[in-house]
């Protein structure tokens, strides 16, 4: 059975724990980044930030501020695609864990050209997959595949003090998706799932997924 | 805060205003989420559409340091609307408590105030006594000076219309705000306020946190689960280090300062300690010559006896209305006054209102003593940009601290839970917790009195000091012992040992404790109560989320305080749905009640529940502030309007300011200065960024200081988003980025437009080109109870620029 996350963004506060705490448990480096006008920093993924969250505002029909927070990283697609355009390349680049169904990029992924390794990243519905100019690896979240192995949640889901993010069996995650959804529409009458029947990571939204991303849905 | 954390989820309408808990307190949210999954409304009241406004039902914008208006009009809203909550009011506060004819007020003064030393004689503001000595009380509250309608007369004048033009919010915003929360004066429902430094940090902060007292007494929300007023507080530990005084004006435990005029124990004994004359109330205060006596003890030990007044001629005197704060010692720093000082804990040139002045004063020092885990602002200070290092006499020592991670100890949170936490790595090279570097220090000095003698060596030669520190051995100094065997309930507890409780502290001599606040956290019988992880809870307790064997709370583990006040005369809930104790079968169950006595329908033995009050009553009319009994609106010392509805005195009459060079101040809506600077910080630094600013994850989330503002004050101003820009104040400018947004929108305020733009304060030039001290903005004026500084409120100016030099 595959493990799934649920990310309610009605509960988000935008703390970015779970972008620092993703970054402080894969061990990787601060990036030198500049102050340009907005909260949302590091502005996009990198090899250096496997989950960020995003900030949108806008304002709605009554002319009231709204501030939306995606925190955005791999959705671990049920059926990747990326996988599929790897393995024409190069069999075992990227590969999907069986057990937990994590998408995760393997030593083999250097090996692809710098040209397979975008159409990798470019095939992706989420616009996912960072290229590493220094490590010719492509690189994304694993869904911490270490601790998960060890029982253990990811590290996101662990820092988050909100209960906006769950991890757990799919079966479990879709009922308390389903849940939380009936408790959201009270508040948030366009409140839905985006993409439930395909992912591993299922997003809450209050709201139509262009007030939140661009990529934050497909289609 | 009067209740804790977990009690808001118990809340039907959260009311944050004056704090933006999601980014500041983000675990507040685990909580208040809870309570809007129970349907709870959330409501934001703030200048800028923040992360917590995201979270909330709605945000309602407000003009900065317009605080009291806005409360005010809701004050006038719930007697208008008959909305308070008559058997709470009329029992448990002084509502029908009958003022002398001193008291007055007029065109915004009070009786009894001196133009020339901007004080009030406060004996003005007293009630009407009785033959006994007791106030009088009209309970039908007809008589016209009655507190209640006193209270109601002064807040007529808040109107809608008049509150509305102050504070820039739409007369739509403040009645949706009033209703829903004023919908909480029922026996059966709560609201809880929750603040921070957005309160506080006015030269009106004091009275700000009295107006939202007076809200929640009339709507009957302190004492009850999903009530109270909760000042957010968190890791700098502001709850542990105000109860154990850490300040200028105060001993360990909420005693006040001994004065030069209390010459002698029995002085300040007689001074300190209040006489009630209603029969039915408890009047705590009146034990704390127990407290002192015990504090003495514990510093003294067997030092103090009652021959030499246990020591207590030992204990600097300050000075009758001479004030010691920090603002003040920086300006004695500036006059030559001072020559060295240890700053610890905290990262004044930078943090501090008024920076430019700041960092000039520190270079009188000769000395310096810094205990820092990074180089800080302050610590640097003598080679920061503009100064000429070789021109500094200062000779600065950094003593490299331990992280809080590397030392163990005890933080009391906001809900004043002692929580007990363990080192989880040693300190890295030469780093020490700050009482590794004291200990020896005064060793040193004492071990040199011993030696070489000097002037007055008994405060320390007599202290009961220690040669090695040890952590648990302190908190249990501060839990307290017996000085001499002792008899408690039929158990003989021997010198030395711990002392279960403070009703056992004794003003003989025989008890010492170094705060009895937290006398019963360690004890014989159990221990380190702040190590309890213990979730065992009643039924009762299971409703509202009480875990009284999780850690220990001060007073006594009393989890909610006020808590008598949760019940009727006869001890029964208001509601029985979220009850916090009850009477039952002759005695109180749920939470630790506020003191062991019968409710209050035994004529005997019945105390009034606000017992730490001399009269046992909540004070609707407060007299012991110095700026006035009742919350009066005054603009920020510096002010975007020459004039207020509310009456002729703009400013407050009894703020503090200074007036050296550098303390200079914008005029009334003075054109140079025409908009509103708000300051802040965020989820990603802490407090001024000294630490954060070094931990490269966290600045790469929050890098570069910027400025929030309207994209009407960004288009009047020709900045577009990201432009380089500098803000201007009368004492300093500073560089940063311009964040434009619709989070911010300008206010209509007496008819004109004002703009408000919002800066945080956690960068500093030690970090390089993240920008510096927005500090230099702010405005040296404080309240004049706390002196805390206006850094909330000030006016300044905006211009893009092309070249930065602070910021790259």
């Amino acid at each position: 059975m595959p493990k799934t996350f649920l990310i309610d963004t009605t509960r988000c506060t935008a703390c970015r724990g779970c972008q620092v705490a993703c970054k402080e448990w894969h061990d990787l480096p601060a990036n030198q980044t500049k102050q340009r006008g907005s909260h949302q920093n590091p502005p996009d993924l990198n090899p250096y930030n496997y989950k960020i969250v995003r900030f949108h505002e806008h304002l709605d029909e009554n002319n009231n501020v709204v501030w939306n927070f995606f925190p955005d990283q791999c959705r671990h697609c049920l059926t990747p695609i990326c996988v599929d355009i790897a393995t024409m390349a190069v069999p075992g680049a990227l590969v999907q864990d069986e057990q937990s169904g994590a998408v995760l990029v393997t030593e083999k992924c250097a090996t692809l050209s710098p040209a397979d390794a975008k159409a990798v990243a470019d095939a992706c519905p989420y616009n996912i997959p960072r290229y590493d100019e220094k490590t010719h690896m492509l690189t994304k979240c694993d869904m911490c595949i270490d601790r998960v192995s060890a029982g253990m949640q990811p590290m996101c889901v662990k820092t988050c003090p909100t209960g906006a993010m769950a991890f757990g069996e799919r079966k479990e995650m879709l009922a308390l998706a389903q849940q939380r959804l009936e408790q959201a529409k009270k508040r948030y009458p366009k409140a839905h799932l985006v993409d439930p029947e395909d992912v591993s990571v299922l997003y809450l939204l209050a709201e139509e997924a262009e007030h939140y991303y661009k990529h934050a849905a497909f289609g | 805060m009067t209740n804790h954390w977990i009690d808001i989820k118990n809340s039907d309408a959260i009311l944050i205003m004056g704090s933006n808990a999601a980014e500041h307190h983000p675990v507040s949210f685990k909580w208040i989420m809870r309570a809007k999954d129970a349907g709870a409304a959330l409501m934001h009241v703030d200048p800028k559409f923040s992360r917590t406004s995201a979270r909330c039902d709605f945000h309602v914008p407000i003009r900065s340091g317009t605080d009291i208006a806005f409360l005010g009009g809701m004050i006038n809203y719930i007697i208008n609307s008959e909305s308070w909550f008559k058997d709470y009011v009329i029992n448990y506060t002084n509502a029908s408590f009958v003022l002398a004819e001193s008291y007055g007020f007029e065109d915004g003064l009070f009786s009894g105030y001196d133009a020339a030393t901007r004080t009030y004689d406060r004996s003005k503001w007293a009630f009407e006594w009785d033959s006994q000595g007791a106030p009088v009380r009209d309970f039908s509250l007809q008589n016209p000076r009655c507190v209640f309608n006193v209270m109601a007369k002064h807040y007529s004048r808040y109107t809608l219309e008049n509150v509305s033009a102050i504070t820039g919010v739409s007369p739509e915003n403040l009645m949706k705000v009033y209703e829903i929360f004023c919908a909480t004066g029922k026996p059966n429902k709560a609201g809880t306020i929750l603040y921070a430094i957005g309160w506080t940090q006015h030269t009106v902060g004091v009275q700000n946190i009295r107006a939202s007292a007076l809200i929640q007494l009339l709507l009957g929300n302190i004492g009850v689960a999903g009530g109270g007023i909760n000042a957010l507080r968190g890791e700098p530990n502001v709850q542990g280090s105000t109860d154990h005084a850490l300040l200028y004006h105060a001993l360990p435990g909420y005693h006040n300062l001994p004065l030069a005029q209390w010459q002698t124990l029995g002085d300040y004994q007689k001074a300190n300690t209040p006489v009630t004359h209603i029969a039915n109330s408890a009047n705590w205060w009146s034990n704390r010559p127990k407290y002192v006596t015990s504090l003495l003890k514990g510093w003294f030990g067997d030092a103090a006896t009652p021959e030499n007044d246990f020591c207590y001629g030992l204990l600097p005197k300050g000075e009758k209305g001479a004030d010691y704060s920090y603002m003040y010692a920086m300006d004695r720093m500036l006059e030559g006054k001072m020559r060295g000082g240890f700053i610890f804990g905290v990262n004044p040139m930078n943090s501090f209102p008024n920076t430019n002045k700041m960092r000039a004063a520190l270079d009188h020092l000769d000395w310096l003593v810094v205990g820092e885990l990074h180089n800080s602002e302050t610590s640097d200070n003598w080679r920061r940009p503009q100064s000429d290092p070789a021109k500094q006499k200062t000779e600065v020592f950094l003593l490299p601290s331990a992280h809080r991670v590397e030392k163990e100890g005890t933080i009391s949170n906001s809900g004043r839970w002692l929580q007990w936490f363990d080192k989880a790595i040693e300190p890295a090279g030469q780093a020490r917790n700050f009482a590794d570097m004291y200990v020896p220090l005064i060793n040193k000095i004492r071990e040199l009195y011993r030696t070489e003698g000097g002037t007055f060596p008994e405060p320390l030669l007599k202290l009961n000091w220690t040669e090695k520190y040890d952590a648990g051995e302190w908190a249990r100094r501060i839990n307290g012992f017996f000085c001499k065997d002792t008899e408690v309930n039929g158990k003989v507890y021997k010198r030395g040992q711990l002392v279960p409780s403070f009703v056992n502290l004794k003003e003989d001599g025989s008890t010492s404790s170094l705060n009895w606040l937290y006398t019963g956290s360690w004890t014989e019988e159990e221990g380190n109560k702040a190590k309890r992880r213990d979730t065992t809870q009643t039924p009762m307790q299971a409703k509202i989320g009480l875990y009284p064997n999780w850690s220990w709370c001060w007073p006594v583990n009393r989890r909610i305080l006020y808590n008598r006040a949760s019940v009727d005369m006869n001890g029964k809930p208001w509601n029985p749905e979220k009850a916090v104790i009850e009477w039952k079968e002759g005695k109180w169950v749920g939470d630790v009640p506020d003191g062991p006595w019968p409710p209050m329908a035994d004529k005997e033995k019945g105390r009034l529940p606000f017992i730490m009050h001399t009269d046992g009553s909540a004070q609707l009319f407060g007299p012991g502030r110095l700026d006035g009994p009742f919350p009066e609106h005054y603009e920020p010392a510096e002010t975007p309007v020459a004039k207020h509805p509310f009456s002729k005195q703009l400013t407050s009459p009894c703020y503090k300011f200074h007036t050296s060079k550098f303390d200079a101040f914008a005029q009334p809506a003075d054109p140079k200065f025409p908009i509103v600077l708000t300051t802040y910080s965020m989820t990603e630094h802490w407090c001024g960024g000294g630490e954060t600013r070094n931990v490269p994850n966290l600045l790469e989330a929050e890098p570069q200081l910027y400025v929030e503002m309207s994209h009407e004050l960004a288009k009047e101003k020709g900045i577009s988003n990201g432009d380089g820009v500098l803000i201007e104040s009368a004492r300093g400018a500073v560089e940063a980025i311009a964040m434009v947004t619709i989070r911010l929108r300008p206010f209509t305020v007496m008819g004109k437009t004002v703009h408000l733009i919002g800066m945080p304060f956690a960068y500093g030039w030690t970090t390089p080109n993240c920008g510096d001290s927005t500090n230099r903005l702010t405005v040296t004026a404080y309240d004049p109870n706390t002196t805390i500084p206006e850094t909330k409120a000030c006016c300044v100016n905006i211009r893009k620029i092309d070249t930065l030099t602070e910021i790259a």
